[in-house]
């Protein structure tokens, strides 16, 4: 159809055709507002929380060991560290890590994928496939798992262990793609015209890639968290004083059930934070569906 | 089929040598970790020399493949056994919770999904869909501990550790499974607890990949329900039960079969938490306190042993998946 | 009484910022025994009519806006499901434009073929043996080579025409008394493409097989039809016999298609019509071809014109032509 708009005009009609298309499903809204919620909360955490300072190693035992009131939303632990706050915290922990590890990962895996993918057939290809091959033939948990009992449990090793064994899916999922297009007539043309490589691959290749790239960095975001909850709740990520979830729900664990909120409730803070980023990327998902009459 | 064969021994093999490699490079020495601070010198550097750990790295794991490949494992700095008894007596058990969670899995992930394609958009499929967003992000550990909260303490109604209550006696071992065991031996009484015990952990596992099967199948049969093929066999006057239940089912399942495989190796790896929570003697709770005592020897070989699990499930999903879609199977013959 | 009469329909499709109103008033009918052609250029809702035809239009977002479509005197979209089920199985039967599509990919063409035999057959509860027989001998109908073994392939083995001739095995299978072929050839490979339709053609002749031709070929529509429609966005623009049609089309639509046309003789080049088909969330007001109309009035832009005559069966929907 011919469009005689200008090019902001245009611009400004996809957006909105965007917005439709994620807000159709009521759930992405659901989802990218608990997530601006959890987002806001981590940013401005030491002002919303309301005891700080008990963030860190704290101890006020006549106030330990309280279940939920007005007073602490939550309970307190142990050691009278009021919980709300520390899940407060808990979100900027896991929202860090989240986007250490993407930030690290994401990149790496797709350029590397755009590599093999283009290059199908050839020694590179192969090389960087079989790599992969051999970091996705045992589930992501259990490799990291095993990288962090080795290395000094941290949160940083925990991170850098993630990040390792995370980077050969991007990859996978690139290269797929990458390497379906690498035919096409527009790749092709590039080629021809003398375009060097690496405008081939970041230019005419890797757009195509965008919509399941987003997807996926949302919707792993949620991974990522999920698994260092999982490491820290075997004491392999982050280490106590530290208000991670994972080990929250760790320690909580020992002393269920009497005093069942100090797992509960992170527990709860994981599924919300994983929840909103599921649902952020489904809404992701619908957005960049191609639209059929 | 050969292909894949060659392909999943090179990949087996590289994950060796990763593992290997990546457990080698850790700081402190197994020889004295394992025989304690007290042990005297002499006796840590010959066993030191028994290890091979003076060698370098690449003849430590010329030595490990020669006897991994005759199903030595070398011995644990942990239990102080031979890794490959530890690796007997702890598998079955693992395999057993693992293939209940897959039956429940499969199982009703796909009724599930069927239910909600088939009441799409009224209260059942809100119903599941609700669910399936929970099950889909809550982690396998939460879940257990939830259970154990709640049926194991506040109901009480189910049993909270192990497989089998201790005062019952274990059957006679046939394959490993407490529960087919009892049954051969026909003892009811064994089975009933056996199954008790595999209830929570088996849940906790089965309801996260159970959503995500929910959720894939019915948004495949949603969209195969678009297809021009279905409209013809409508047209055709072909009953709407039989379209549902054969023309439909048949393709819409093929997705959620292919992630059938995925979801079980991502079990695989929440099997360590669960396992620990609800103290279930398996492969996991082994791999996990070998991982946190640094045992070299068991990890490889858990780990090895994982990725073996999760390739054969790969080449069945893939067997299946492939007799199900002749697309799959003939597309491939084709291009030849 | 008529085999078939659409009066009046109306169809509209919930989408994106809107409601596309695709179908606005389409009339056609029907005798028995007739071979007619349905012509207009892609997206003006031939596949809508068809579809509504038979009730297997994606309910939502699809919606019947008004209209009835009678098939020996009994309205259609009243109908309860089983007299549906009766009017599917040996009433109308339909060919579908891509035959991939129509074939489900997991189920050997056998098991499909011979389904559609079983479900349609006047007679209660056919033998195996007699099904097979049957189905064999259809896929010989269309000309089909060694049908024993087709009936063990799966649709991925065949190609593009294997497929649709199987296609038409099956519409025709069912012994219906009406067939809708959707654009039957036009996504097949150019070289199949006359051999398919000659099937077709020959098979409906043999049969007598009451047949509407949908399809934007004018081409296909002077060889197999007897009569014809032209549509437009959604409203049949002109009808006559199809000799009549091509030699004096009165409607400026129809005028434009036949100067599209090359011809053999070399006579000119081939020109084209300006303009686009509408947008169906907000169609033009009154006559919606009056943007591109080369003879446009005031009047056209305002009402929609309604049939006028212009000879025996001869009708056009234009204001150039009241009376």
């Amino acid at each position: 159809m011919g469009d005689t708009r200008t090019g902001f005009a245009r611009r400004w009609d996809k957006i909105k055709r965007s917005w439709y298309k994620f807000s159709k499903n009521p759930l992405s809204i659901i989802g990218a507002t608990l997530l601006l919620i959890i987002v806001l909360i981590a940013i401005f955490a030491p002002f919303v929380a309301p005891y700080p300072e008990h963030a860190g190693s704290f101890v006020d035992f006549p106030e330990a060991s309280k279940p939920p009131s007005w007073k602490h939303l939550c309970g307190t632990d142990v050691f009278g560290r009021d919980i709300l706050s520390r899940i407060f915290f808990g979100f900027r922990f896991s929202l860090a890590m989240g986007i250490v590890v993407i930030s690290l990962t994401a990149p790496l895996g797709v350029t590397l994928g755009l590599t093999a993918g283009y290059s199908k057939g050839t020694w590179v290809d192969t090389l960087i496939m079989r790599i992969t091959d051999i970091f996705v033939a045992v589930p992501p948990l259990v490799l990291a798992l095993a990288v962090c009992s080795i290395l000094k449990p941290s949160v940083f090793n925990a991170m850098m262990a993630i990040s390792l064994l995370w980077w050969p899916w991007y990859c996978r999922l690139v290269y797929g793609i990458a390497s379906s297009i690498k035919n096409e007539f527009y790749v092709q043309a590039a080629e021809v015209t003398g375009s060097s490589k690496l405008h081939i691959l970041f230019r005419e290749i890797f757009p195509n890639c965008y919509g399941p790239i987003f997807t996926k960095l949302s919707l792993d975001m949620g991974w990522v968290i999920l698994i260092g909850s999982a490491l820290s709740f075997v004491g392999l990520g982050a280490q106590p004083p530290t208000p991670d979830l994972g080990t929250m729900v760790a320690d909580g664990g020992k002393y269920m059930p009497d005093q069942w909120w100090i797992a509960v409730f992170p527990a709860f803070a994981i599924m919300f934070i994983v929840l909103g980023f599921n649902l952020l990327g489904d809404g992701i998902r619908d957005m960049l569906e191609v639209e059929e009459v | 089929m050969l292909r894949r064969l060659a392909h999943s021994i090179f990949v087996l093999l590289g994950l060796s040598v990763l593992v290997f490699f990546i457990a080698r490079v850790m700081p402190g020495d197994p020889a004295r970790m394992s025989l304690g601070p007290r042990a005297p010198e002499t006796v840590v550097q010959k066993f030191r020399e028994e290890l091979h750990l003076d060698k370098p790295i690449y003849v430590q794991y010329y030595y490990w493949l020669k006897g991994a490949l005759q199903g030595d494992f070398g011995m644990s700095l942990f239990t102080k056994r031979d890794v490959a008894d530890d690796i007997r007596e702890f598998f079955p058990a693992t395999l057993e919770l693992i293939v209940f969670t897959g039956i429940i899995m499969s199982v009703f992930g796909i009724l599930l999904g069927v239910a909600s394609a088939r009441y799409a958009n009224r209260w059942p499929d809100n119903v599941v869909r609700v669910f399936s967003y929970l099950g889909i992000c809550t982690p396998a550990y939460v879940f257990g501990i939830l259970f154990l909260l709640l049926f194991g303490y506040i109901l009480n109604i189910l049993p909270t550790i192990g497989r089998i209550s201790p005062i019952l006696n274990y059957p006679r071992l046939v394959t490993g499974f407490l529960t087919i065991d009892s049954l051969l031996a026909g003892d009811f009484r064994v089975f009933w607890d056996a199954l008790k015990h595999l209830i929570m952990p088996g849940l906790a596992l089965a309801l996260g990949p159970m959503a995500q099967e929910a959720r894939i199948t019915r948004s495949s049969m949603t969209e195969n329900l678009q297809r021009d093929f279905i409209a013809l066999e409508r047209s055709q006057a072909i009953p709407e039960r039989r379209i549902m239940s054969r023309y439909l089912m048949r393709i819409s399942i093929i997705p959620t079969v292919s992630v059938l495989g995925l979801d079980f190796a991502s079990q695989l790896g929440w099997a360590f938490l669960v396992e620990l929570i609800f103290n279930w003697p398996g492969l996991s709770r082994y791999g996990i306190n070998v991982m946190l005592h640094k045992d070299l020897n068991a990890i490889v070989a858990v780990i090895m042993i994982i990725g073996l699990m999760f390739l054969v499930v790969n080449i069945i999903v893939d067997v299946i998946v492939g007799g199900l879609d002749p697309r799959i199977r003939l597309g491939a013959e084709r291009s030849k | 009484m008529r085999l078939l009469d659409i009066q009046n329909l109306h169809v509209n499709f919930d989408v994106y910022g809107g409601t596309l109103k695709v179908l606005n008033g389409v009339n056609l009918y029907m005798e028995e025994g007739e071979k007619v052609g349905l012509v207009g250029e892609t997206g003006c809702g031939k596949t809508t009519t068809a579809k509504s035809i038979l009730r297997i239009l994606p309910m939502p977002p699809a919606k019947i806006g008004g209209g009835e479509i009678f098939f020996e005197a009994e309205d259609i979209l009243k109908m309860g499901l089983r007299k549906l089920r009766a009017l599917h199985s040996h009433g109308i039967s339909m060919i579908f434009q891509d035959p991939t599509a129509s074939l489900n990919p997991v189920f050997t063409i056998g098991y499909q073929l011979m389904d559609t035999i079983r479900y349609s057959s006047v007679e209660e509860a056919l033998s195996r043996r007699e099904i097979k027989r049957r189905a064999v001998s259809a896929l010989q109908d269309v000309a089909l080579p060694d049908p024993e073994r087709i009936i063990e392939n799966f649709p991925i083995q065949l190609s593009g025409g294997m497929k649709q001739r199987i296609c038409i095995a099956m519409a025709l299978a069912s012994r219906s008394r009406l067939l809708i072929a959707d654009e039957p050839t036009t996504s097949l490979d150019v070289t199949i493409q006359a051999q398919v339709l000659k099937l077709l053609g020959q098979l409906v002749r043999e049969k007598d097989t009451s047949t509407i031709f949908i399809t934007h070929s004018l081409g296909v529509v002077r060889e197999w039809t007897e009569r014809v429609y032209v549509m437009y966005a959604g409203g049949m623009v002109e009808t006559a016999k199809t000799a009549e049609l091509f030699r004096s089309p009165i409607h400026p639509y129809t005028q434009g298609l036949m100067k599209a046309v090359p011809k053999l003789t070399g006579e000119g080049i081939a020109l084209g019509i300006s303009g686009r088909i509408p947008d169906y969330r907000n169609p033009p007001p009154g006559c919606r071809f009056h943007p591109r109309c080369p003879h446009v009035m005031d009047i056209c832009r305002k009402e929609q014109p309604p049939y006028f005559n212009a000879g025996d069966t001869h009708q056009v929907a234009c204001f150039l032509y009241r009376e």
